[in-house]
C-alpha cells in the first residue's frame, strides 16, 4: 500500500503539495509515483526565479523505466531547488515525502491548493 | 492472468513486483532494480528464465536440418557439451529469432526466446517436413540463470558433489548434461555463471537452496540493463524480422563457410554483403544527465540519420547508454534528439561492460 500523508494535497499527475508556514507551497512526487517509475536515476528541476503556471510542465524525472514530466500544482514563482536530488536522485524511491521534495514556489494563489485533492479522494484515484 | 513459471510463489514469496512479459506473469524486479544490477555484476543473482522455450531436436538427418534452418553452423559443435549461438533467418533475411544450440549426445538442444515461441515453432515444423528430425518441445523443464563473479562457486554448493565438479570444471560456453539436469557456462549478463535447465518439479528446491546460500532474485529490469551493458541484442528491439543480421552486430554469427552450405536467408544475405549497403549497430554513451530511450532519433551530421533500438541508464557507469541503428559511415560522435533538444554522443562498438569493468576508455 502506497504512503498518503494527511497534511498534503494532491495533483491527479501524482505532485504531492504541503502549504509551509510562511506561505510558500513545497512540491514533490508521491509514493505510488515513485513506485510506478521505478528506481530514478536524474532529475531535471527549474530554475530559481521561474515563473509556472498550474498544469505547466516544469520538471522531468527519469528512471530506469520511462522518463515522466512532472507539473506545477500551482502558478507562482519557484524560489528553491532540491539540489541533494543531483547527486542522489534515489532518494525519490526512498524519501519521496521527506528529502526528495523538488522545488518550492511561492504561490501568487494560495486558494489553487484547494483546487487539488487531499488525501482519501487521492488514495481512491489510484 | 498470464502463464506462470514453477517459481511463481517464490517470487511472489521474495516481494516481486509482477509483471506481463510475452503472455507470462514475470518479476520486474524485488525492491530495486539497479541494487539487483549490482548484485550482478559484484556478488551473484538469480534469474527465472523458465519462459524461454527448450526444444530438442534429434533424428538422422537433425545436424543437415539444423545446417538448413540456421545461420551459424552447428558443424562447428565438434563435442558434446560445445554451445553456438545463430539467427534463425526468413528467405529475406530477416532474423526471425536469437537463439543458443547445444550439442548433446544423441542430439541437439536449442534455447529460443519466450516472447517468439509460437511462431519459432511453426517455421521450424514447417522447415522439417523435408527431413527425418523430430522436434520436442519440452515444457517439462524449467530453467535459472545464475550470475555473477561468485556465480559457480556458490552454485557448486548447493548441488551434489558430481554436479559440484561439473560446474568447476565448465568451460565457457560449454553446456553439460547430468541426470536430468543441464548445466551451460552461458548468460545475458556479461558476467560468468550459469543457465540451469532441470526438470520443472525441481526448480523451487534449486532456488530456496541458492536464496539461503546468499544468491539474490533479480528481475528482468536488471536484466535487461546487464545485457544492454554487455552488448547483447534483445530480439523485438534490436532486430525482428524486418532487420538483417548484418545491420544487428551479428554478422559473426554467419557462417559463409563453406560456401556450398545452403541455409535460409543466403542468397538474401549475400546480396546485401555485396552491396555493403546495410547500416550498423552501435553503441552510444551521453555523458550529459539524461536517459537514452528506444526509438530515439540519431543525428550524425553530413551522413544521415538512425534511431536508438534499446537505451537505458547504466547502473555500472553512472551515464546513459544505448544501441543504436545508424548509417553504416557513421564515425565516432552523433547526437540524440531527446525532448526537442540535440545532444551529443559518443559513438563505439557495441560492448560497455564486461566482468564488471567498463569496455572503452
Amino acid at each position: 500500500m502506497s504512503n498518503i500523508p494527511a497534511d498534503l494535497r494532491y495533483a491527479a499527475s501524482h505532485e504531492w503539495s504541503r502549504l509551509e508556514a510562511d506561505g510558500t507551497i513545497t512540491v514533490g512526487i508521491t509514493d505510488h509515483a515513485q513506485d510506478l517509475l521505478g528506481d530514478v536515476v536524474f532529475v531535471e528541476l527549474p530554475e530559481v526565479g521561474r515563473t509556472v503556471t498550474a498544469g505547466e510542465e516544469c520538471a522531468v524525472v527519469e528512471s530506469v523505466k520511462a522518463a515522466s514530466d512532472i507539473y506545477a500544482p500551482v502558478s507562482g514563482e519557484v524560489i528553491a531547488f532540491n539540489e541533494a536530488l543531483g547527486d542522489t536522485p534515489e532518494l525519490v524511491n526512498s524519501e519521496p515525502y521527506a528529502g526528495a521534495w523538488f522545488f518550492k514556489i511561492k504561490p501568487t494563489d494560495s486558494s489553487e491548493l484547494d483546487k487539488l485533492m487531499d488525501a482519501e479522494a487521492y488514495g481512491a484515484s489510484i | 492472468m498470464g502463464s506462470r513459471t514453477p517459481l511463481y510463489d517464490q517470487h511472489v514469496a521474495a516481494g516481486a513486483k509482477m509483471v506481463d512479459f510475452g503472455g507470462w506473469d514475470m518479476p520486474l524486479h524485488y525492491g530495486s532494480q539497479i541494487e539487483e544490477h549490482h548484485q550482478v555484476r559484484q556478488d551473484v543473482g538469480m534469474f527465472d528464465v523458465s519462459h524461454m522455450t527448450v526444444v530438442d531436436v534429434t533424428g538422422t538427418e537433425a545436424k543437415g536440418y539444423l545446417q538448413y534452418l540456421l545461420a551459424n553452423d552447428v558443424s562447428r559443435l565438434t563435442l558434446a557439451g560445445k554451445a553456438l549461438y545463430t539467427a534463425m533467418l526468413n528467405e529475406q533475411g530477416g532474423v526471425i529469432d536469437d537463439l543458443i544450440v547445444y550439442l548433446m549426445q544423441g542430439g541437439y538442444r536449442l534455447v529460443v526466446n519466450a516472447a517468439t515461441r509460437e511462431k519459432d515453432l511453426a517455421w521450424m515444423h514447417a522447415q522439417a517436413e523435408e527431413f527425418a528430425v523430430t522436434l520436442t518441445e519440452r515444457s517439462d523443464l524449467a530453467m535459472l540463470a545464475v550470475q555473477g563473479p561468485r556465480a559457480r562457486e556458490v552454485a557448486a554448493s548447493v548441488v551434489s558433489d558430481t554436479r559440484g565438479a561439473l560446474i568447476n570444471d565448465i568451460k565457457p560456453f560449454q553446456g553439460l548434461a547430468d541426470g536430468d539436469w543441464f548445466i551451460a557456462r552461458t548468460g545475458y549478463t556479461g558476467e560468468d555463471g550459469l543457465e540451469i535447465i532441470l526438470p520443472a518439479d525441481q526448480i523451487a528446491d534449486l532456488w530456496d537452496a541458492l536464496l539461503a546460500a546468499g544468491c539474490k532474485p533479480c528481475g528482468l529490469g536488471a536484466r535487461d540493463t546487464l545485457r544492454l551493458e554487455a552488448g547483447l541484442n534483445l530480439y523485438g528491439s534490436d532486430m525482428d524480422e524486418s532487420v538483417s543480421p548484418l545491420a544487428a552486430n551479428m554478422a559473426w554469427t554467419i557462417a559463409w563457410e563453406p560456401g556450398e552450405r545452403e541455409f535460409i536467408g543466403r542468397e538474401a544475405l549475400e546480396a546485401q554483403r555485396d552491396a555493403g549497403d546495410q547500416p550498423k549497430l552501435v553503441g552510444l554513451v551521453l555523458s550529459e544527465r539524461a536517459v537514452l530511450r528506444g526509438h530515439q532519433k540519431v543525428i550524425v551530421e553530413g551522413i544521415g540519420e538512425g534511431e536508438i533500438t534499446s537505451g537505458s541508464f547504466s547502473p555500472t557507469l553512472g551515464v546513459s547508454i544505448a544501441l543504436a541503428r545508424v548509417p553504416r559511415a557513421t564515425g565516432d560522435h552523433a547526437k540524440v534528439e531527446i525532448r526537442g533538444k540535440q545532444l551529443p554522443v559518443r559513438v563505439i562498438k557495441p560492448g560497455f561492460v564486461r566482468n564488471g569493468k567498463p569496455l572503452f576508455d
